[in-house]
């Protein structure tokens, strides 16, 4: 029924990748044999960018990870954007496309992925911009699983039952971020293993970690905040280790986004997961 | 229901009522958690505008700039995408906001500044360089038509913006201020320079419209017109495409 080329990550470490890396990941990438960029950083004509992501293509495999597409957004996909994407996939053919669950443009582009109620004009619409997207590009992409922070009284799908129907709607895969999951599950207090439990895990290519912060909501309730800004918390690496355990070993990326470290720390990150996704026997 | 327009209004304006049934999961109202989306949007977006506009920002210093930005944004959201193109608007936005007025040269800076990232994306070229000058016989040197490497912007400021722009660098060396400067923008490898152009190149620039020979396009230049040194730069600087 679809016949796109699937994504085809290596089963090992990824890190988020940042250009004052460049050097320090080539030289000691440790276990990391992959690396994901936000699609847009590489869309212009040339210079650096262009040139650093050349030399990397050779020597890793990359994932590359929309941040702009809007797939939840109530109009048509921008076509500039969708052949802007097609052209990057030309030239990069990275290993693997995802993009997110959820919407950024509607006439102004506002630069975060917003929330989208859970209802069947949703799953139409989303299903549909899945459908373009995979089309245009001839592959299969992955859908990743957005952070909560609250919830719309008009959905009446679960998150996960909304995310199976997309799957088999539209043939695409899943991009599991591990660290939302938590994020989501204790801003709406729910139960994240309870996610990971419902969660159609064999359609999984890609799991995501990454840092969060803590804040409160007005009652005095934990809420907490997706910043990829710090290391992966505690719980969010149990929560890692019981995922593993039902989908089996699948590439995992660490995404460090904003108050970047040092490559070294970033790479212990890489090494927890490493030992994580293929444990001494 | 909720639509995008309801949703995208409030994420932008802090009067705009917070879109109606949602919830923290539990029954009770969403309260302050839009408001980690409308942060999340501000932030974003002013962060880009500070990566974007460094020399601005010193100018105008920290605090000064997060509020300007704060009114940036909300007055030329991003229209696209691809973050290396928002602020493309920051010079007239800057040319027509008050608290600014006093610093009239503030939107030729953030006009440097938007060409100096423009050439970092711009598609790779292979311009003239000083060995190539030297390998040429200056009469048929005269008759080549060129075009200008796609990194190349000039600009004609009424200010001295390339001195303001090269005082405002880290570690830089202050140079006095003194007319107006026309300035070249350019990428002969990976990194973007600013140079401040000698006085009328700026018209022998425009005139090289890869059909015109260089020769012609000097009949552009004004008295005293200071070629050599014109030429250096343009070499230097790799702007000449034959």
């Amino acid at each position: 029924m679809f016949d796109y080329t699937p994504n085809s990550l290596p089963t090992s470490v990824g890190v988020g990748y940042k250009p004052q890396h460049f050097e320090d990941v080539i030289r000691d990438p440790g276990p990391v044999q992959w690396l994901e960029v936000h699609a847009e950083n590489y869309m212009g004509q040339g210079g650096r960018p262009i040139a650093q992501m050349k030399e990397l293509s050779q020597k890793f495999a990359i994932s590359a990870h929309g941040v702009g597409l809007s797939i939840g957004g109530e109009g048509p996909l921008d076509p500039d954007h969708l052949k802007r994407l097609r052209h990057l996939m030309d030239w990069l053919n990275p290993a693997s496309f995802s993009e997110h669950l959820a919407w950024s443009s509607h006439g102004i582009f506002f630069n975060d992925l917003l929330p989208l109620p859970y209802t069947d004009a949703t799953l139409t619409r989303v299903a549909d911009h899945i459908n373009d997207v995979q089309q245009t590009l001839g592959r299969q992409m992955l859908l990743e699983n957005p952070s909560s922070y609250l919830w719309f009284d008009d959905s009446t799908y679960s998150e996960v039952d909304f995310l199976a129907t997309i799957v088999a709607r539209t043939g695409c895969g899943l991009l599991l971020d591990v660290n939302n999951v938590f994020v989501s599950a204790t801003n709406l207090k729910m139960g994240a293993r309870e996610y990971i439990d419902a969660y159609p895990t064999e359609y999984v290519g890609e799991l995501h970690l990454g840092g969060h912060d803590e804040d409160t909501d007005d009652t005095g309730a934990p809420l907490l905040i997706d910043s990829h800004s710090r290391e992966v918390a505690d719980p969010v690496w149990d929560l890692y280790t019981y995922t593993l355990a039902k989908t089996g070993p699948t590439p995992t990326l660490i995404e460090w986004d904003n108050d970047v470290p040092d490559w070294n720390v970033l790479r212990a990150e890489a090494d927890r997961a490493a030992a994580a996704l293929t444990p001494a026997s | 229901m909720t639509n995008h327009q309801d949703f995208g209004a409030a994420l932008l304006d802090a009067d705009h009522p917070t879109p109606p049934r949602l919830s923290d999961g539990q029954g009770r109202p969403a309260g302050k958690r839009f408001d980690v989306y409308r942060n999340n949007v501000a932030v974003s977006l002013s962060d880009a505008l500070e990566v974007a506009f460094p020399v601005i920002r010193r100018l105008v210093g920290e605090d000064f700039f997060r509020a300007m930005a704060g009114v940036a944004l909300r007055r030329y959201p991003p229209q696209s995408p691809l973050m290396a193109a928002f602020g493309q608007d920051m010079p007239t936005f800057l040319d027509s906001f008050p608290p600014v007025a006093h610093l009239p040269y503030l939107a030729d800076v953030a006009r440097v500044e938007n060409a100096l990232r423009r050439a970092y994306h711009a598609a790779d070229a292979t311009g003239m360089t000083g060995d190539d000058l030297a390998g040429l016989d200056p009469d048929l040197f005269a008759t080549m038509p060129f075009t200008l490497a796609p990194s190349v912007t000039v600009i004609r400021s009424s200010f001295p913006v390339g001195t303001l722009w090269q005082n405002n660098q880290p570690n830089a060396d202050p140079a006095p201020l003194t007319g107006p400067e026309d300035v070249l923008i350019s990428r002969p490898e990976f990194d973007p320079f600013v140079d401040v152009l000698p006085a009328g190149a700026a018209d022998v620039l425009d005139a090289l419209d890869g059909a015109t020979p260089l020769g012609q396009a000097l009949e552009a230049a004004p008295e005293g017109f200071d070629f050599p040194t014109c030429l250096s730069l343009l070499v230097t600087r790799q702007v000449l495409i034959p």
